[in-house]
């Protein structure tokens, strides 16, 4: 979008002289996704940005159709959905694209960010990307959390239960806000026609952030594997073709994974219990929330005991918001001068036993909270804040990094001599001629 | 491209991102259907798109109204001084001078036996009540042929459902219907 | 990438190792806390995979036994289960003409209303209508059957499902188990024969079965036995036939789409398959002579 050095757009036909002088939205679309540089060296990882702007996409339009048909009524909520699935020509389609659409939503999102972790996405001069990506992350999770409420089955009810109980931890006011959020004593009609509001009303604030996303990206520019930043134009390619083919070919496949699990595991990822009814009276003998909040279960789980004057109830809610809210400082957190982690031995061990640990507190958050399961979530809690708190201050300080190349370009020559594949080095400049 | 690229065959190339290109238009387009497709009536509104309306308890002179597709049926037992009324209308008196009955060739006059209910059945008239103009409902035995009166923008018809005078462009329509029995109509 | 892969393939052995630590700090609690006759964790045995026609990506359902399920469901559990959100004009996919639904909608009664008097009425079934559940409201069905209400059948084979824990859930993804529903009903009904091991309390009024998900007993007395219904098409008069055709005809009412759902399917991961494939040659092209 608004990246430095002028623009190479020249509109060809009268007419698209005409619009550029009063409008120039094309000429933003050429700059933005045609000529834009980005670093030859790009992975498949960085895909994922493509394809969650697809996602989200996809969601808002199966979501607009799905609420044609919806009943936001404690009545009528269910049977509505029913109805969707059973006699709405392709509803049982578009709803189970819907609803495991968050579910892959999630699984790219969190690619994304552990691909951002892994190669230091989030170091200066990219904080504020970082931030607005975690902004995204959390109006997502509350996304994901009210849609989830819509269909008005047991898990629907007891999770919008559970987790509006969060706010009755905070001293004082607790009771108050939460009685504000479900407009009630209890999760009841008010609670589910508010939730289906906001459900439609926030995809398009995430689209939003989104721009600002965006925006902030096209002015850093794309980090990539070498963290090394651009340094002439042979470091780069044109977005379009070379971007655009390679993002387009993760979108195919991450695709075909998500329509594997529409068309033969619909229900896979889902909760056999929200197919029945939400009944006020009944508690499902093990409540879990949808598998993407999981991580943030068990450690809410994990909080079993008072520290000082904060009862294990509030301290579980702020362990589990504040494994959001650390996200936010992690550019301030990571003391190394070096980007990568592919010129960080030790801290490339301690990512791969962050998502070890991640992967464990997601198994953890599907068991039932007791015997040997507490202390094993207590110990993934500890080790997931020292990892931002602890490994990530000091292993900046004391990690020895390798030998950092000089530019992206060296960088790409060596990793080629070194497999043996036998580019002519003047080929390097070959995207410079074309268009 | 540079004349020194000799490793790629262009026509190849170009085959291939054609090929790519319509693939991605396809898919496109099969991903579109079924948001197009959920516009349209759901099984179960189809599945009610036929009523039996009992009405053995009509005699000469008298209606009723039956929902039909959520739109108003009038069914009708006709007098027969309505009948002869609509009888002895010349069709080239008619605005319309089609039947517009759906039971019959969509070139069937509407001579005031192709209005009705057919012959033995003059009697009968079962017609959708929603004016041809712009969707409202007249008002039965009103204006100044008897039939009905339109009061959104003045369209009156007379007691075969036809089209008089006013805005309305086309006869009441009839639709598909038949006798069951001699008491019970089946609509749609 | 190779060096990514590597990485995980660590991760994964690490996640592996703790794994299985746990599994094995797990097995002596579950043998000391509780004992066989007072067991914590339900249900006590876990269903039995059956082999059914519907499963897998080529899956279709077997009209016959639809039919017969049917049947069972008619003659048997719709005197105390309703199944409200299964209309008669669906049963077209269990091969049923027009005329046989027609008459079939007909042997039920509706309860309708109110006509021109303002009273409500009975008429005869139309297939539009949906099946008419055995009690007016669930205060009703929960006093008439020991303060327990029979669920809804019309989504139970979806709504039943027995958690299938590590590493069993990573294989279901490509064997495509998603029959636990139907697997369980058919458990919990052929299960009712087998005895509760000495000492265990079965409280009064409820039926001891090791299938059951939330408890040692529940409310519903075995509902089937030999000979019972009788077929037109010989199939075998057991229970054990009964619970296998009244568990596909439920895993049909909870999803009578998935025959669709499963050749759109076909079609889609094939389109996919056959665009990648294309996708990836185009890209090759496109990078060809850029070294990255």
């Amino acid at each position: 979008m608004m990246h430095e050095g002028h623009s190479t757009y020249t509109p060809k036909t009268g007419i698209g002289r005409w619009v550029d002088a009063r409008m120039p939205l094309p000429r933003l679309v050429y700059n933005s996704f045609i000529a834009y540089p980005v670093p030859r060296n790009l992975n498949y990882f960085w895909a994922f940005g493509g394809i969650l702007s697809v996602m989200l996409v996809a969601q808002i339009l199966t979501g607009i159709v799905l609420a044609m048909h919806y009943t936001d009524d404690t009545g009528l909520a269910f049977d509505s959905v029913e109805k969707i699935m059973r006699d709405v020509n392709h509803g049982w389609l578009l709803r189970y694209l819907h609803s495991n659409g968050a579910s892959f939503f999630f699984v790219a999102v969190y690619i994304h960010i552990f691909r951002g972790l892994y190669y230091g996405s989030y170091k200066a001069p990219r904080e504020l990307l970082w931030i607005l990506g975690c902004i995204i992350y959390l109006l997502m999770m509350a996304t994901g959390f009210m849609g989830y409420v819509l269909p008005w089955g047991q898990m629907s009810f007891w999770g919008a239960t559970v987790i509006t109980g969060f706010f009755t931890a905070i001293p004082l006011v607790g009771d108050w806000i939460q009685q504000l959020l479900l407009g009630g004593f209890a999760v009841d009609n008010p609670t589910l026609n508010r939730f289906f509001a906001l459900h439609y009303l926030l995809p398009f604030m995430i689209a939003g952030v989104v721009v600002l996303h965006v925006w902030a990206l096209h002015v850093t520019g794309q980090n990539n594997p070498t963290g090394i930043e651009v340094k002439s134009k042979t470091d780069t390619v044109p977005f379009t073709p070379y971007a655009t083919i390679k993002d387009a070919m993760g979108m195919v496949v991450f695709l075909l994974v998500y329509a594997y699990f529409v068309f033969y595991l619909p229900n896979y990822l889902g909760h056999p219990d929200n197919y029945t009814i939400a009944n006020p009276l009944k508690t499902p003998a093990h409540i879990v929330p949808e598998w993407y909040f999981l991580p943030f279960y068990a450690i809410l789980r994990a909080i079993t005991f008072n520290i000082g004057p904060i009862n294990s109830k509030l301290g579980g809610v702020l362990a589990m918001f504040g494994a959001i809210a650390v996200l936010f400082v992690v550019p301030w957190l990571d003391t190394s001068k070096v980007r990568s982690a592919v010129y960080r031995p030790w801290y490339k061990l301690f990512f791969w036993l962050f998502a070890a640990d991640a992967i464990l507190l997601g198994w953890l958050g599907s068991r039932p909270a007791e015997g040997s399961y507490v202390l094993m979530a207590q110990l993934a809690t500890l080790f997931y804040f020292a990892f931002f708190l602890i490994v990530m201050p000091v292993l900046g300080l004391i990690e020895t990094p390798r030998r950092l190349p000089n530019s992206i370009t060296e960088a790409v020559l060596e990793k080629n001599k070194g497999s043996g594949s036998g580019h002519p080095a003047g080929a390097t400049a070959a995207p410079e001629t074309k268009g | 491209m540079s004349a020194t690229d000799d490793t790629h065959d262009p026509n190849r190339r170009d085959f291939l991102y054609i090929a790519t290109g319509m693939a991605g238009v396809v898919g496109a387009a099969a991903v579109a259907w079924p948001f197009i497709d959920q516009m349209r009536p759901d099984a179960s509104t189809l599945a009610l798109s036929t009523v039996e309306v009992d009405v053995s308890s009509l005699t000469p002179g008298m209606s009723l109204t039956v929902k039909w597709r959520g739109k108003p049926v009038f069914v009708r037992n006709r007098t027969p001084e309505e009948v002869k009324a609509a009888q002895d209308v010349k069709l080239e008196e008619l605005k319309d001078p089609l039947a517009r009955n759906a039971n019959l060739p969509a070139d069937a006059t509407a001579a005031d036996i192709d209005r009705s209910a057919g012959k033995d059945k003059e009697n009968w008239l079962v017609m959708v009540g929603v004016c041809t103009h712009l969707g409202c409902i007249p008002l039965g035995q009103q204006g100044e042929y008897g039939g009905w009166f339109c009061p959104c923008h003045g369209s009156v018809y007379d007691t075969a459902g036809r089209i008089r005078h006013g805005p309305a462009p086309e006869n009441m329509a009839v639709p598909v219907f038949s006798f069951i029995s001699d008491t019970k109509i089946r609509i749609g | 990438m190779k060096k990514i892969l590597v990485s995980l393939a660590a991760a994964c052995l690490v996640l592996a190792g703790a794994a299985a630590v746990i599994a094995q700090e797990q097995e002596p609690a579950k043998t000391e806390g509780h004992s066989e006759a007072n067991p914590t964790h339900f249900p006590i045995k876990e269903p039995k995979e059956m082999s059914w026609s519907f499963a897998g990506p080529f899956g279709t359902y077997d009209k016959a036994q639809l039919q017969r399920g049917f049947q069972v469901y008619k003659e048997v559990c719709s005197a105390c289960h309703s199944m409200h959100m299964v209309a008669f004009r669906t049963l077209e996919d269990l091969g049923y003409n027009e005329a046989q639904i027609k008459s079939l909608a007909a042997e039920y009664t509706i309860h309708d209303g109110p006509n021109d008097d303002g009273d409500m009425f009975d008429r005869p079934g139309k297939p539009s209508d949906y099946f008419p559940s055995p009690f007016p409201n669930e205060q009703a069905a929960a006093a008439g059957n020991g303060g327990a209400a029979p669920p809804d059948m019309s989504l139970l084979a979806k709504a039943r499902g027995i958690e299938r824990g590590f590493p069993q859930f990573i294989f279901d993804i490509f064997t495509q188990y998603a029959e636990s529903g139907p697997d369980y009903i058919h458990s919990l009904l052929t299960g009712y024969d087998e005895q509760p091991p000495a000492g265990m309390v079965i409280p009064e009024g409820t039926h001891y079965n090791p299938y059951f998900n939330a408890g040692v007993s529940l409310k519903m007395p075995k509902p089937l036995s030999d000979d019972q219904v009788t077929y037109s098409d010989g199939s075998p008069q057991t229970v054990e036939q009964y619970s296998r055709d009244v568990s596909a005809f439920l895993m049909w009412a909870a999803e009578p789409h998935m025959e669709d759902r499963k050749k759109t399917g076909f079609r889609v991961v094939i389109f996919m398959l056959l665009f990648g494939g294309l996708m990836y040659l185009t890209k090759r092209k496109v990078w060809a002579d850029v070294a990255h």
